[in-house]
C-alpha cells in the first residue's frame, strides 16, 4: 500500500527529542492511518468497484447473467443521451438560480445584520435555523404548503395576489414546479450565504472605511470599491460550495416533485436513482455516477483553493 | 487608544439606518419562520382542522397528531365499540370519538431509535478518529498533507446517490445492508472529513508550547496529547460532535436507498406515515416537530461556531 509507505517516513516537526515509548513517527501512523483506511473501505474501494462495474453490463438485480464487457459503450451512451442532456440542463438552470437568488439575498441580509441593530444577534440566530434542518423533513412538508386547495402557501398567494389559490399548482404545474423548489432551497440555504457573507463584511476594517470618509468618498462608492471586492472571496466560498450541494442535489427534489411533473424538475441526481435503483442498469448508472463524480472532483478543487486562500489571510 | 472616540464613529451607521436594517432583517425572520411555525401548529390540529379552508390559525388543540403518530388504529362498528371497556388514556379515548380502536404501537419510536443510535454511533466513531488524524495532521510534518487532506475533505462532497450504488452492492455482499451497523461505518466515513478539518483548526489553535513544556517536565507525546491537548481541544471536540450529529441525523439520500426496515431511520419514516385516505398530515407534523426539536436546541449551542462548521474550519470569528 503506497499510502504505508508515505506514513513510513514522517518525521516530527519539532527537533527530534526522544522522550520514551512511542516515537512521533509511529504516532503520527498510528493517529492518521485508521481514519484513511475507513476512507479507503468505504469510500475508494467501492468508487474503483464502481469505475470497473461502469465498462459492463451488470444488473445488480439479476446477478446470474453473465458479466460482459462494454468498453465505453456506457460512457459513449450517456455522453450522447437526450435524457441524460435534458436532466443536466435542469440540474444547471437550478444552480444558477439558487445560487442567484440566495447570493443577493444573503449579501444583502448580511450587509442589513452587519448594521448591528439592538438584538441582531438573536435574530441571526433565528434566520440561521431552517438551514439546520433536514431538507428531506422539512422538505417533505412543504408538500403540504404547497396543496393547491388547502396549502398554506397558495392561500397566502392568493390572500395577496387575489388569484384563486385553487388555480394553481406549485407542484404540479410545468412552469411553478422548478421555482417551487427553488423557493424552498431559498428558504432553507439564503442563511448560509448570508453567514458567510456576513464574516466577509466583518473582515473588512473599520480604518479602510474611515480612510475612505476622510477621502469623502460616497456611501455608494465605498460600496462598490471596498466592501464589495473585500467581501468578494467570502462569497465566491458560499457560491462555490452551494453550486457543489445544489449540483448533487437529491433529497428535496425528490420528496417534493420526484422529478416531475414529466421530467421538468428531474435533476441529475434523480435521474441516476431511476437508472441505478428502479431500472437497476448498475453498469451505465456507474459510469453516470463517474462523470458526476469527475465534475464535483473539479468543484470541489476550486473549492478547497478558494478555502485554503481565505485561511492566510 | 480611545481618545478619538466620539458619540458616533463615521463607520457607526446612524439610528435610522440601523432602526431600518433591524426591519428588514426582523421581517425576514419572521416570513422563514411561518412554514415551521405551521408545522409546529399542524401538529396540534384534527385532521379536519388540517385540510380546512381558509387555513385555520384557532382551533381546538389536540393531541390527536401525535397519538396518530404512535399509534396504529383499526376501524370497527358501533356495536364493537359499545362492547368495550370505557377507554383508558388520552389516545384511546380520541381513537372511539372516530370509531377506531388503537391497536398497537407505530413503527415511530423504533425509527427515531434507529436515528438516534446511528447519530450518536457515527458521532462518536467519527470524533475518536477525527480527533486522532487532526492531531496528527496539526502537529506533525506528514508527507503529501495537503493531498492527504483534500482527499479526505473530497469524500465528503461526493454525491450521495452515485456513492450509494457500489455501497449498496458491497454492502450487499458483506450483509451490512439495512443494518445499523452499515449505516453507522457509512455515516462515520462521511463525517470523519468533517471532523478532521474541523478539529485540525481547533487543535492548531492550541500552542505547541504547551505540549512541549509538559514533554520537557517528563510526560511522553501520548500523555501531553491526553491531559494537555485533550483537554483546550474539548470546545472544538463538543462543536464538531455536534455538526456530525446534526449531519447524521438530517441525512436523508444514504438512509432512504439502504434502509428499509431494520436499520431505517426518521427521515425516510416520516414521510410515508399515512393515515385513513391519504398523507395524515397532523401526524406527520408532529413527528417532523419531535424530529426537529434537538436539532434546534443544537443549533441555538452551536451558534458561535456555525460559520467554522459550514466553511469546514476554515472561516472563524
Amino acid at each position: 500500500m503506497r499510502f504505508a509507505e508515505k506514513v513510513a517516513t514522517v518525521t516530527p516537526a519539532a527537533p527530534a527529542r526522544r522522550v520514551r515509548s512511542l516515537s512521533d513517527r509511529t504516532i503520527a501512523w498510528l493517529f492518521i492511518a485508521p481514519t484513511i483506511v475507513l476512507l479507503l473501505a468505504i469510500n475508494v474501494f467501492p468508487l474503483i468497484w464502481t469505475v470497473r462495474l461502469s465498462f459492463t453490463n451488470y444488473r445488480a438485480n439479476r446477478m446470474n447473467v453473465p458479466l460482459r464487457d462494454v468498453g465505453l459503450q456506457h460512457y459513449n451512451d450517456i455522453l450522447t443521451s437526450p435524457d441524460v442532456w435534458a436532466a443536466m440542463q435542469v440540474t444547471a438552470r437550478f444552480v444558477i438560480a439558487t445560487i442567484l437568488i440566495q447570493t443577493v439575498l444573503g449579501f444583502a441580509l448580511a450587509w442589513l445584520v452587519d448594521k448591528k441593530f439592538r438584538g441582531h444577534g438573536l435574530w441571526t440566530t433565528v434566520i440561521l435555523l431552517p438551514m439546520m434542518l433536514s431538507p428531506a423533513v422539512v422538505g417533505n412538508f412543504w408538500t403540504f404548503l404547497y396543496q393547491p386547495q388547502i396549502g398554506l402557501f397558495n392561500y397566502v398567494v392568493s390572500f395577496f395576489t387575489g388569484i384563486p389559490p385553487s388555480s394553481f399548482q406549485m407542484l404540479g404545474d410545468l412552469t411553478l414546479s422548478p421555482w417551487a423548489i427553488v423557493l424552498v432551497d431559498t428558504w432553507m440555504w439564503t442563511p448560509y450565504v448570508m453567514l458567510i457573507c456576513l464574516a466577509g463584511l466583518r473582515s473588512i476594517p473599520d480604518y479602510i472605511y474611515e480612510a475612505a470618509e476622510v477621502d469623502r468618498a460616497s456611501k455608494w462608492r465605498q460600496f462598490w470599491t471596498i466592501t464589495l471586492p473585500m467581501a468578494a472571496p467570502f462569497i465566491m466560498l458560499a457560491v462555490l460550495f452551494r453550486a457543489i450541494e445544489n449540483f448533487k442535489m437529491f433529497d428535496m427534489v425528490n420528496l417534493l416533485t420526484g422529478g416531475g411533473p414529466g421530467s421538468t424538475t428531474e435533476v441529475a441526481s434523480i435521474t441516476l436513482k431511476r437508472e441505478a435503483f428502479e431500472k437497476w442498469r448498475t453498469g451505465y448508472s456507474s459510469a453516470f455516477a463517474i462523470i458526476l463524480f469527475v465534475t464535483v472532483f473539479g468543484l470541489a478543487n476550486i473549492y478547497v483553493k478558494a478555502l485554503n486562500r481565505l485561511k492566510q489571510r | 487608544m480611545s481618545d478619538n472616540v466620539t458619540a458616533h464613529s463615521v463607520v457607526e451607521p446612524s439610528s435610522l439606518t440601523k432602526r431600518i436594517a433591524g426591519i428588514l432583517v426582523v421581517l425576514y425572520a419572521i416570513i422563514t419562520m411561518v412554514p415551521l411555525g405551521w408545522i409546529v401548529l399542524t401538529g396540534f390540529k384534527s385532521p379536519p382542522d388540517s385540510i380546512s379552508y381558509p387555513p385555520k390559525i384557532v382551533f381546538d388543540p389536540t393531541l390527536e397528531g401525535y397519538c396518530n403518530l404512535f399509534t396504529t388504529r383499526s376501524r370497527q362498528t358501533a356495536e364493537y365499540l359499545a362492547s368495550l371497556p370505557p377507554p383508558s388514556g388520552t389516545c384511546e379515548s380520541i381513537a372511539r370519538a372516530r370509531n377506531l380502536v388503537v391497536v398497537s404501537e407505530s413503527k415511530f419510536v423504533p425509527r427515531f431509535w434507529n436515528s438516534v443510535v446511528i447519530a450518536f454511533g457515527s458521532t462518536a466513531l467519527a470524533v475518536f478518529l477525527g480527533t486522532l488524524s487532526a492531531y496528527g495532521f496539526s502537529r506533525f510534518r506528514v508527507p503529501l498533507k495537503d493531498d492527504l487532506l483534500f482527499f479526505i475533505l473530497s469524500t465528503r462532497m461526493m454525491p450521495p446517490i452515485a456513492v450509494a450504488i457500489p455501497i449498496y452492492l458491497m454492502y450487499r455482499e458483506l450483509g451490512l445492508q439495512d443494518t445499523k451497523l452499515g449505516m453507522i461505518l457509512l455515516y462515520t466515513a462521511v463525517n470523519v472529513s468533517l471532523a478532521v478539518w474541523l478539529l485540525k483548526g481547533f487543535i492548531d489553535e492550541i500552542p505547541r508550547e504547551y505540549e512541549e513544556a509538559a514533554m520537557i517536565d517528563g510526560y511522553s507525546r501520548l500523555q501531553a496529547f491526553r491531559k494537555v491537548v485533550l483537554p483546550q481541544a474539548v470546545t472544538g471536540i463538543a462543536a464538531t460532535a455536534i455538526f456530525c450529529l446534526i449531519f447524521a441525523w438530517n441525512e436523508y439520500a444514504f438512509a432512504v436507498l439502504l434502509t428499509s426496515g431494520e436499520a431505517q431511520t426518521a427521515p425516510p419514516f416520516i414521510p410515508i406515515i399515512i393515515g385513513e385516505g391519504g398523507q395524515d398530515w397532523p401526524a406527520v407534523a408532529a413527528g417532523t416537530t419531535l424530529f426537529l426539536v434537538p436539532i434546534v436546541i443544537f443549533t441555538v449551542l452551536l451558534r458561535k461556531h456555525l460559520l467554522r462548521g459550514i466553511t469546514f474550519g476554515a472561516v472563524r470569528k
